[in-house]
């Protein structure tokens, strides 16, 4: 089973690993093969917006690109839709001071905010709208709490609608084949560490399943060995010369970055091999290669695409 | 001892909140200012890290920074014979212990905090729900600052979209003990008497939540209300202690677009709170030399010489085609990372900040800065 057989993915992972690209990277390749894919922004920074160089989004979906419909979360709206659908609460605009008060009401009652946009997506699951859908969820921290959030308020509220709501989200949930986390992550440090704790944290506090980790960033193997000593040789003192002599006094801030990629390149090989230790071993893993390009909006989000094409 | 950038912050003001987007290097940088500031400064100074990860725990080589803070032996801190002048304590934000610990100052008595420990709703609010962090962080910063027990205080924050949330969490805590919501949550149970503002609220209300988790809800508030004057008259001390002219905010980034759109974001936020912004740092940026204009003239021609180079070069016991492969890998390298450079140039330019503000430029490291070495090493250029 690979990572687009499912119907709900979370993409997630610590900030700054490019989780916004890949869950949009992952959402145009769905909508290329011919799923109808929704794409959902939660954090409303607009980086999906931005992705496909859209304009602003809005809670209703638009279509970015071919069977692609892409969407913002806004819990108020989600609130207002889950009353109305599935509450049969009529005449909405009366609830005026449910609404203003929701800022207050989501802060205190615990998980409110969380349920409404797991509701939300779930909802669209179950409702057969989509083939896909790819959440572009919180990060690292965050995302264990909102996945958690239905099963927490399940066992908080013993009688009622809103147990009655949590039990069918809960029944997408818990289904390894139907909804799975994505975390992406590069392979640095501390992303390495977060990425396994995560999985860990994911696996323990919530039932949502591991579909696979994404490693973004992945820089292309330079040398070989044997390649790696020629190029310490061609550093030696002679062979800078006669490359000087030929290609100007600058040839040695080439070899400077030559070798900072290079030892680049070695220390993320060793962070992916401790991130392949640290997951559990049967975890799927992606590599999308460090694009260098100056490409952004929907070039970067093509070329994104098709490197994970080309992966799974 | 030399002062960059940040040292003049970090002499003048008492408490330094270092904020910016996820993955940027706060942690690092805040512990490496907390390592300049011991050492240029004198005094003690503490760094606390907000984050729900055990980041600064793994920086600074501690496997247990709690609640308590841990004084970094001070001959960790000695660099080159030199000893710091002053003491550096680490300690990391725990939400739940914070939390209990307000309870118990702000209770009227034993019950009701009793009470409020056991009820299953706080348990809630300040465990398994992540807005309470931002809140209780600015709490305990408040807290550490009044007790004046730290000379300087380095807070080092949660990512960007909930670093706007702290920033207003005591006025929303404030906001929130006093709001009608409350008020009509615990009507039921204050008196028999309804009001007509609150009866279609409550038939909603009802229907959503259920009777019990209601009557839960309200409970949890009653018990909260008990504190509710002395959690006012914290949030107001709080939000005054983010505005004090002793308090100063750093923003890190790294030179990726998304990064930088929201450090931005972040500066822009800051100012229209009229906070008082320090300092910016990019982290991790590419080295100079990427964008020099003979550098990349340079592996152009090595790239398109490359045999020539490779069989004048004679290294005899490699084959002339693998040297020139490995002389074009070189140039074609270079060339990649100066695209990545001159984008980060042309990001980094887009950047508006108000006049006066520093900014420093930390050069990407080729491992990560996860040893007290780099640390020490890094403290230096800022």
């Amino acid at each position: 089973m690979t990572l687009l057989d499912r119907r709900l993915i979370f993409v997630t992972g610590k900030g700054g690993v490019g989780k916004t690209s890949v869950a949009a990277g992952l959402a145009l390749m769905a909508a290329s093969r011919g799923q109808r894919t929704l794409l959902c922004d939660v954090d409303a920074k607009g980086g999906v917006a931005a992705a496909f160089e859209s304009g602003p989004l809005r809670f209703k979906p638009q279509e970015v690109s071919p069977n692609l419909f892409a969407m913002v979360m806004d819990t108020e709206e989600s609130l207002n839709e889950y009353l109305r659908i599935q509450l049969r609460v009529p005449f909405v605009p009366r609830l005026g001071p449910l609404a203003r008060s929701f800022d207050f009401v989501a802060s205190a009652a615990p998980g409110v905010r969380e349920i409404l946009v797991v509701g939300k997506l779930a909802h669209e699951v179950r409702q057969n709208n989509y083939d896909l859908v790819v959440v572009d969820a919180p990060a690292t921290g965050h995302v264990v709490g909102q996945l958690a959030s239905p099963a927490a308020i399940h066992d908080l509220v013993r009688v009622g609608p809103v147990r009655d709501q949590t039990a069918w989200m809960l029944d997408i949930l818990r289904n390894p084949s139907v909804t799975g986390t994505a975390i992406v992550a590069v392979p640095e440090e501390m992303p390495v560490t977060e990425t396994i704790e995560l999985g860990e944290r994911l696996q323990e506090e919530t039932e949502v399943a591991l579909a696979g980790v994404i490693v973004n960033r992945v820089l292309p193997e330079l040398f070989s060995r044997r390649e790696e000593l020629v190029f310490d040789r061609l550093g030696t003192t002679k062979a800078m010369e006669l490359l000087c002599a030929d290609a100007g006094a600058a040839t040695e801030k080439v070899f400077a970055g030559a070798e900072l990629a290079v030892r680049l390149r070695r220390s993320r090989a060793a962070h992916i091999a401790r991130l392949r230790d640290g997951l559990p071993p049967a975890t799927p893993m992606l590599f999308v290669p460090e694009l260098f390009t100056r490409a952004s909006g929907i070039r970067a989000t093509r070329m994104l695409a098709e490197a994970l094409e080309d992966e799974l | 001892m030399s002062s960059g950038q940040l040292g003049q912050l970090l002499a003048s003001k008492e408490v330094i909140i270092v904020c910016g987007p996820g993955g940027v290097g706060k942690t690092t940088v805040s512990a490496a200012a907390g390592i300049k500031a011991a050492h240029e400064l004198g005094g003690r100074i503490l760094v606390l890290t907000v984050d729900p990860a055990r980041r600064l725990a793994t920086a600074l080589g501690l496997d247990q920074v709690g609640n308590e803070a841990t004084q970094i032996d001070p001959e960790r801190l000695t660099i080159d014979g030199i000893e710091a002048r002053g003491e550096l304590w680490v300690a990391q934000l725990d939400t739940k212990a914070s939390w209990d610990d307000l309870v118990r100052q702000h209770a009227p008595d034993a019950a009701t905090r009793d009470a409020i420990l056991a009820n299953t709703l706080y348990e809630n609010v300040t465990a398994k729900f992540v807005q309470s962090h931002d809140y209780i962080a600015m709490e305990r910063l408040h807290d550490l600052h009044a007790s004046g027990d730290y000379d300087l205080i380095i807070i080092d924050t949660p990512p960007s979209r909930h670093a706007v949330d702290f920033l207003d969490a005591p006025e929303r805590m404030a906001e929130f003990f006093s709001s009608r919501l409350l008020r009509w949550l615990t009507v039921p149970y204050r008196s028999k008497l309804f009001t007509a503002a609150s009866k279609p609220f409550y038939s909603v209300a009802d229907r959503v939540l259920g009777q019990q988790f209601l009557r839960e809800i309200a409970d949890f508030f009653l018990l909260f209300q008990t504190m509710y004057k002395g959690f006012v008259e914290r949030a107001t001390e709080v939000q005054r202690t983010l505005r004090d002219d002793r308090t100063s905010f750093v923003v890190v980034s790294t030179l990726e677009a998304a990064s930088v759109n929201e450090c931005q974001y972040f500066m822009d936020a800051l100012d229209e709170r009229d906070l008082h912004l320090g300092g910016v740092v990019f982290n991790r940026a590419l080295p100079k030399y990427f964008t020099s204009r003979p550098a990349s003239t340079a592996a152009r021609k090595l790239d398109r010489h490359c045999e020539s180079l490779a069989a004048e070069l004679a290294l005899g016991d490699y084959a002339p085609e693998m040297v020139a492969r490995v002389i074009s890998d070189v140039a074609t390298g270079f060339l990649d990372f100066s695209l990545a450079a001159t984008r980060q140039a042309e990001t980094k330019a887009r950047l508006v900040s108000a006049p006066g503000v520093g900014v420093t430029t930390l050069a990407l490291l080729a491992a990560d800065a996860s040893d007290f070495e780099t640390l020490t090493t890094i403290s230096r250029s800022l």
